[in-house]
């Protein structure tokens, strides 16, 4: 967005969210605000929190107290998911049922269709969802058929099926190669380049560290840090934080991370 | 051969509602094995069994009686799956255990009844199918191929992904509990020809034998429909040539179809791996698949 009032307006809004799993309190009133055109980091370590807040967001996990906002209304009379785009924390695209690539990112297109019928705009859109990460050619392969990375480029085709003006994405990097890490990288970039609002839960900045404006830390349901994002030698200083190091990617070597599932 | 078979008017009945067993079970079967349920439909055989029950109690037709039993135990099984996370096991443990003993208890409540006509729906039988057991199955069925076809992108969405598919805006919980109506459903559909103890195998059995040759879903949903058609008018027809339980011979052929899929699988596994990697050389291997390998040898240098 170019406008500048427009910017200011907040796409998500949590404020003092509180929310229980299994009786057990894991959010404790955090305040979390995405502004339209900005690209939000949620960090943490693991059970911090993290996931469970963009939980809430979506209405996955109930909230126990505050309020929560998708552009300007009330998550319990938002309607209009299609503006909405979600990557879960997943390590597979696949189901019990063998399923391609075409038919598991036509799902992301449901939002946009009337009464479940496909027309050929939303095909169309399927195929530039799949362009975007790189897997037109793989279209009518069975996701059984992918490797890691590429069943999340799948997973976040499904989220831009839909042309969404928010994206939420849950550990999109998590155990990805470092060959996907950079579509998906360039694919985000390209987003929030149209102008897209993005909400990113990460283990660490990683390769998409340009891309951030902002990253709010949580440790123990709390919000810890609001502001710009940590650089990468303070990572260490992070609550929680499992010394994995950062610049061993500069070595060519991608960074593992079979730590952070 | 004649095809004498089809003289019998209970020959003609029984055929007809194997081939609606055939098409509804393993439609319904797919979502429930997508979703990594696939017992959910033995559950719900062992509900059936109380509605039965009570259905020679009350002097009810036990179709229909069945049929809302199993209804209300699929939605409570659906509600346990909600609220009680931690020990759903053991809630569901009790619901198949208690429809069971519900329904043996009605059984011999009922006036002049006995184990024995709990048999014929515990193991389904031909010969009894009657002219209001049709007409309630054809009911059913039209149900059960109107949700499950037309319902079909919903009911993949929810199927492959709950969480995603709530941020799709779909009603998840009330597709779930479709879903759940639907199976039980079904299984009454089934119960007549296979019986309430192996309805189940025909919901899953064609559909793991589809998946042995199949990369999509359309396609696995189709060949499942082909197989469980196949299967359920074969065992028929062999049950009444050969005066063997036609239950038992459909879930036995289903098997018999997955064992002989399952061996054709490998050599077209082969052929299109080859297929592939004739592809790849063409245009040159993708990168993605090149540059892993190397990485991922260890260095010592991530540590703690």
């Amino acid at each position: 967005m170019t406008a500048d009032q427009q910017h200011r307006d907040p796409v998500i809004s949590l404020r003092s969210v509180t929310a229980e799993l299994g009786s057990r309190p894991v959010l404790r009133g955090i305040d979390l605000t995405v502004h339209r055109g900005e690209v939000v980091a949620l960090l943490g370590a693991n059970g911090s929190g993290k996931s469970t807040a963009v939980r809430t967001v979506i209405g996955q996990v109930p909230v126990t107290g505050g309020e929560i906002e998708l552009f300007g209304t009330p998550r319990r009379r938002f309607r209009d998911w299609a503006r909405v785009g979600y990557v879960p924390q997943r390590t597979t695209a696949a189901g019990g049922v063998p399923a391609t690539v075409t038919e598991v990112v036509s799902s992301g297109r449901l939002s946009r269709a009337r009464f479940g019928v496909l027309r050929k705009e939303d095909r169309a859109a399927v195929r530039r969802a799949l362009e975007l990460v790189g897997l037109a050619d793989r279209a009518k392969d069975s996701v059984n058929a992918l490797s890691g990375g590429q069943h999340q480029r799948v997973l976040i085709a499904r989220a831009l099926a839909s042309a969404p003006e928010l994206l939420i994405m849950d550990e999109p990097m998590a155990g990805v190669d470092l060959a996907s890490q950079e579509v998906l990288a360039a694919t985000l970039r390209e987003q929030v380049a149209a102008g897209a609002s993005v909400l990113l839960v990460l283990h660490e900045l990683g390769p998409l560290e340009p891309l951030i404006d902002r990253a709010v830390v949580l440790r123990d349901g709390c919000v810890l840090h609001d502001g710009p994002p940590p650089r990468a030698v303070g990572q260490h200083a992070l609550p929680g934080h499992d010394h994995v190091h950062p610049h061993a990617a500069h070595d060519a070597e991608p960074l593992r991370t079979g730590l952070l599932s | 051969m004649n095809l004498e078979i089809l003289d019998y008017a209970f020959m003609q009945r029984a055929l007809l509602a194997a081939v609606l067993v055939g098409i509804t079970a393993p439609a319904v079967g797919i979502y429930l094995v997508q979703r990594r349920q696939a017992l959910l439909g033995d559950g719900i055989g062992h509900v059936a069994m109380t509605g039965v029950g009570l259905g020679f109690l009350l002097s009810w037709s036990p179709v229909w009686m069945a049929t809302a039993v199993s209804v209300l135990g699929a939605v409570l099984m659906e509600l346990i799956r909600w609220y009680g996370r931690t020990r759903g096991d053991i809630a569901l443990a009790m619901l198949f255990y208690g429809g069971m003993a519900g329904g043996v208890m009605f059984i011999n409540l009922a006036p002049g009844g006995s184990n024995a006509n709990l048999t014929s729906y515990l193991f389904g039988s031909l010969s009894t199918v009657s002219e209001e057991d049709v007409t309630a199955i054809c009911l059913l069925a039209a149900f059960v191929v109107l949700v499950t076809v037309g319902l079909r992108r919903q009911l993949f969405a929810v199927s492959q992904d709950e969480e995603f598919a709530r941020v799709t805006g779909l009603p998840v919980r009330a597709l779930n509990l479709l879903t759940a109506v639907t199976a039980a459903v079904t299984v009454t559909v089934a119960m007549r020809v296979v019986g309430l103890l192996l309805v189940s195998a025909l919901m899953v059995v064609p559909v793991a034998a589809a998946q042995q040759l199949s990369r999509s879903f359309a396609a696995t949903f189709a060949i499942s429909v082909a197989i469980g058609i196949s299967v359920s008018i074969g065992g028929t027809v062999t049950s009444y040539y050969q005066d063997v339980p036609p239950g038992a011979t459909i879930v036995l052929l289903t098997i018999g179809a997955f064992v002989l899929l399952t061996a054709l699988a490998a050599p077209l596994a082969r052929r299109r791996a080859r297929a592939a990697a004739a592809v790849a050389a063409r245009e040159g291997a993708d990168p993605a698949e090149c540059v892993i390998p190397p990485g991922r040898k260890p260095t010592g240098k991530v540590g703690v």
